[in-house]
């Protein structure tokens, strides 16, 4: 049977982090009472003017120094002419064919191969209201995100992005700098990053290019991967039943993980586009450029390679510890308190990552700070705790946001070492299995004395000192 | 002293600085003037009789406070109806704006407002300035109070028609292709368009952005002068109103500049403004005034400016393109008209749009839709840009040579109501103000005869930034000839 390739394009849009909208003076949060952020410039009321966020501007040339991009000096803006009552002007600011960067590229790492991903472009433009339709008829407006100052970035053609591991692992990557570069916050289950990707299939090896079709609403990396691996078995079935694509924007529904039909693209949308005459061109002068270039904080790749120079990671720990910039400074944290790296390394990407997931949030709400899961590791080191123990801890310090010595303390959580105490314990667990005890004796079943030693565990609620316990166990069945 | 609508602007700001008169007797006396003449000028949608006298009483408080108040303090000044006014209606002269009642002000009507300028009304205009004779507005006519029977000119037709019937001594217009120049030549005015970018374009309801400047009017140059010394500045809310210190150009002290001497004045008159459409009246009247100005010292010389043919075309493709953009906004959803019809939102833009715009609106939108298509661009919208830019250098080559230009400011003297239903013809009524639009620079049109009873206009335009030369050239010739006092004798008064 014929195989087949998907051929993957990205377009991301990311709200960019500033004080205040592209335009005016309103400011720039998620959310609000609805139509409450407004004001005549981003209504679209008559008369009413735009006046360009140098900020914004600086985050995209940002941006597209990150992405390394050619900054176009002139870059202008232009009015993308469409009707939606969402758009208060009739027209979306944008930028058509001068985008304030061109022409760059990524490298991202998939099974261990390292690929290059170019980008074609990199713009900015104002976000949209928010249209909400209500139980009868009618509709509401929240104008709230209009001109919320976002940025894209578009792939290049012909796109090199061929599985959807390969589109997620781009995601990633890109959000890790746009998370480092602090222009955007990364959080795509809010919007404030959102991923279309336009996918096609073809006969692999060939060079020519099928229908696409374009997803939308996919607001997590999990939903993009889900959403293009559908779309790529979706249209090889078609074409495997001799039928074609239909070239349409589909948008996707997380509950049932599938595609469905939203608009067909077969006609190509009129925008009209053409220069703002309200606005007069940017002028990214070479010092301009220079500033910003001073400037660039380290970004994921170089902070990867010292992750695995520095602390000695591994390579899959160091990737993923750098992913997001507030990740990575909460494991430096970490590693600064309690100085061991790897421990460290452990409980970040494993339990604490573990409980966030459970709860949805991201590291910047962890409500335990770094010193006291450099406290907690301590502990384990010291021999306070068992390791055991410190998984509980964790999920109280985690629950309840109280250092990790209160609630050793308040919990008696502490490892029992004494031996005397240890030593009746274990009397009584051999009385309780005085059956055990002589099949270990005098048929010398050795492999029973894990089951002894795990009674004591228990028996202590997993506070015994297991080095301690082992040695007496021996001492006992010896004696 | 005659009655006191009668007085211009400088002479009641003498007036009230002496305290010889109050803000509220004279903000009273063209309230009153406005009561009596409204009926056969129709030139006010609005007449805000209340607001003005508290805004009088005001300015009149703080004289006797001692504040030291700039010229205008005082002075009724209306509004065209297509500035926003914070708590007051403003319409474009549109049924899509008719109940619109703006929550801000323009930079303009803010610093009116802030330097006591008493507002007693909103001036009517041909809906969202597009039209040459005010008949566009979709409220109301506006009479010429030359001759009743005729239009006032247009887009600020009632902005000049105001002034005219002494309904109050300023008024501020805008000016996208000659709508301040036009009717202030059809009504007898002195009405003046700046430089590009040198009044804030903030809160001035657009029709064709690259284009649009709102400008002073008035019976004499001072008194045009003394409103833009009032209105002229740079705006960090308009991004295109030029940074006058930054560029080192003073944008004040231009009632100053209203001196007498044209001594070496190199004036440069183009033949192309005389030719076919220009009466022979209008352009024997222009061409008297130039032998004036020669007879008063300056070297005036013909000249050539060959693009002049093609503004006009160009000017139809810029500016309705721009405007089928700014106008996509009235959608019937945020404010303004809303269709009582309900079919989906599609529709409820649709019907919308087309129960509150007018034909002419309609027909400038649908051109500029077509000209900014795909596959279309190129050959309008690009093209009408590169004429542009030729028009601009034709006037610097000239601008090399001569200090200002002299034309007529309209090819004819008003003409009568609905005579000129061809949409063409209309529109040859701004060929020799539209070129001036096109390049950015500044004219001014002041009142240099009569035809028949009816006002001439003589334009004079000037290179970029250079309002003081016009100011300057306009007041000489308007001290040597007097032609602003005569003034129009109206039914009833």
């Amino acid at each position: 049977m014929l195989e087949y390739e998907p051929v993957i394009g990205m377009e991301c849009h990311a709200e960019l982090l500033t004080e205040s909208k592209m335009f005016c003076g309103c400011q720039n949060a998620f959310g609000g009472e609805p139509n409450t952020r407004c004001c005549p410039v981003c209504l679209g009321l008559p008369g009413a003017l735009p006046v360009a966020n140098r900020k914004a501007v600086e985050h995209v040339i940002r941006t597209a120094l990150a992405l390394n991009c050619t900054i176009n000096r002139y870059a202008r803006f232009d009015r993308k002419n469409y009707y939606y009552p969402d758009l208060p002007k009739g027209y979306q600011i944008s930028e058509y064919d001068t985008p304030i960067g061109v022409r760059g590229w990524i490298d991202i790492e998939v099974n261990g191969e390292v690929r290059r991903v170019h980008i074609r472009r990199v713009h900015l433009e104002e976000d949209t209201g928010k249209l909400f339709h209500g139980m009868g008829n009618e509709s509401y407006v929240d104008y709230n995100r209009a001109g919320v100052p976002l940025m894209e970035i578009v792939t290049d053609f012909p796109p090199d992005l061929h599985s959807a591991e390969e589109a997620r692992t781009y995601l990633v990557k890109l959000r890790a700098i746009l998370t480092y570069l602090d222009v955007c916050d990364g959080r795509m289950e809010q919007g404030s990053l959102r991923c279309e990707p336009n996918v096609s299939v073809r006969p692999k090896g060939s060079s020519t290019f099928g229908v696409k079709t374009e997803i939308k609403n996919l607001n997590s990396f999990r939903s993009v991967y889900r959403g293009i691996e559908y779309e790529t078995q979706r249209q090889i079935e078609i074409l495997r039943r001799g039928e074609q694509v239909v070239q349409e924007t589909r948008g996707w529904n997380e509950e049932r993980q599938q595609t469905f039909s939203q608009r067909s693209k077969e006609f190509e949308q009129e925008y009209r586009y053409f220069p703002d005459p309200d606005l007069l061109p940017l002028d990214i002068d070479e010092e301009w450029i220079a500033q910003i270039r001073a400037t660039m904080p380290e970004l994921p790749d170089e902070r990867r390679n010292r992750f695995l120079r520095d602390y000695g990671l591994p390579p899959y720990d160091a990737s993923f510890l750098t992913e997001t910039r507030p990740l990575a400074d909460y494991y430096e944290q970490v590693v600064r308190a309690c100085g061991d790296a790897k421990q460290a390394s452990n409980w970040v990407m494993g339990d604490l990552s573990r409980l966030l997931n459970a709860d949805g949030k991201e590291i910047a709400e962890c409500p335990v700070p770094p010193e006291h899961l450099a406290v907690m590791i301590q502990r384990i080191a010291e021999g306070t705790i068992s390791g055991k123990i410190a998984k509980a801890l964790l999920e109280e310090m985690y629950a309840t946001g109280q250092p990790p010595d209160v609630l050793i303390e308040a919990r008696g959580w502490t490892t029992i070492k004494d031996t005397a105490t240890l030593s009746a314990m274990i009397d009584r667990v051999f009385a309780e299995n005085a059956d055990v005890v002589s099949a270990i004796r005098e048929k010398g079943q050795l492999q029973k004395r894990g089951f002894l030693v795990g009674q004591v565990m228990k028996a202590s609620q997993g506070k015994a000192d297991p080095k301690e316990v082992n040695r007496l166990i021996d001492e006992k069945l010896n004696a | 002293m005659g009655a006191l609508h009668e007085l211009t602007a400088v002479e009641a700001w003498r007036l009230l600085e002496r305290r010889e008169i109050s803000a509220r007797e004279l903000a009273g006396a063209c309230l009153q003037r406005i009561e009596a003449v409204e009926p056969s000028v129709r030139a006010l949608l609005t007449v805000d009789a209340e607001g003005a006298l508290r805004q009088a009483d005001t300015v009149d408080a703080r004289r006797a406070r001692g504040e030291a108040l700039p010229p205008v303090a005082g002075i009724p000044v209306v509004l065209k109806d297509n500035l926003c006014t914070e708590g007051m209606r403003t319409t474009a002269g549109s049924r899509i704006l008719e109940r619109f009642v703006p929550p801000y002000d323009a930079t303009v009507v803010a610093r009116l407002r802030a330097a006591g300028a008493v507002f007693p009304g909103k001036a009517n205009l041909d809906e969202f300035a597009m039209g040459s004779s005010t008949e566009n507005s979709a409220f109301q006519i506006t009479r010429n109070p030359w001759d009743l029977e005729r239009v006032p000119g247009g887009s600020s037709g009632g902005s000049a028609a105001a002034v005219a019937a002494q309904e109050c001594p300023l008024a501020v217009g805008s000016d996208t292709g000659g709508s301040i120049r036009q009717p202030a030549a059809l009504c007898g005015v002195v009405g003046l368009k700046p430089t590009y970018g040198l009044v804030s374009r903030y809160g001035l309801i657009a029709y064709a952005s690259s284009l649009d400047q709102i400008g002073p009017m008035g019976w004499t140059v001072q008194d045009v002068a003394l409103l833009l010394d009032a209105i002229a500045g740079h705006d960090p809310l308009d991004t295109t109103s030029l940074a006058g210190s930054a560029r080192g150009e003073d944008v004040t002290g231009y009632l100053e500049a209203c001196r007498e001497g044209v001594q070496g004045l190199r004036i440069g008159v183009p033949r192309e403004y005389f030719g076919a459409g220009v009466t022979p009246a209008v352009a024997a009247s222009v061409r008297a005034a130039a032998d004036l100005l020669a007879n008063l010292g300056a070297i005036v010389e013909e000249c050539s400016l060959p693009t002049t043919d093609y503004a006009l075309a160009a000017y139809y493709i810029i500016a309705p393109a721009e405007c089928s953009s700014n106008l996509a906004r009235y959608d019937g959803v945020k404010y303004g008209l809303r269709t009582r019809e309900l079919a989906g939102h599609v529709g409820l833009m649709e019907k919308t749009r087309d129960e509150g715009f007018g034909a002419e609106v309609k027909q400038r939108i649908m051109v500029g839709t077509y000209a900014l298509s795909h596959g279309y661009y190129d050959a309008y919208y690009r093209r009408a840009q590169q004429v542009r830019t030729l028009i601009r250098r034709d006037f610097e080559t000239a601008f090399k040579r001569f200090d200002v230009l002299l034309t007529p400011t309209s090819p004819d003297v008003a003409f009568r109501i609905g005579e000129r239903a061809d949409p063409l013809a209309m529109k040859l009524a701004d060929i020799c103000t539209i070129p001036v639009n096109m390049a950015g620079l500044p004219a001014i049109s002041v009142p240099c005869g009569f035809v028949d009873h009816l006002p001439v206009g003589l334009q004079v335009i000037g290179g970029a930034l250079q309002e003081r030369m016009l100011l300057r050239v306009a007041y000489t010739y308007e001290q040597a000839t007097g032609w602003h006092r005569r003034r129009p004798v109206l039914p009833g008064t």
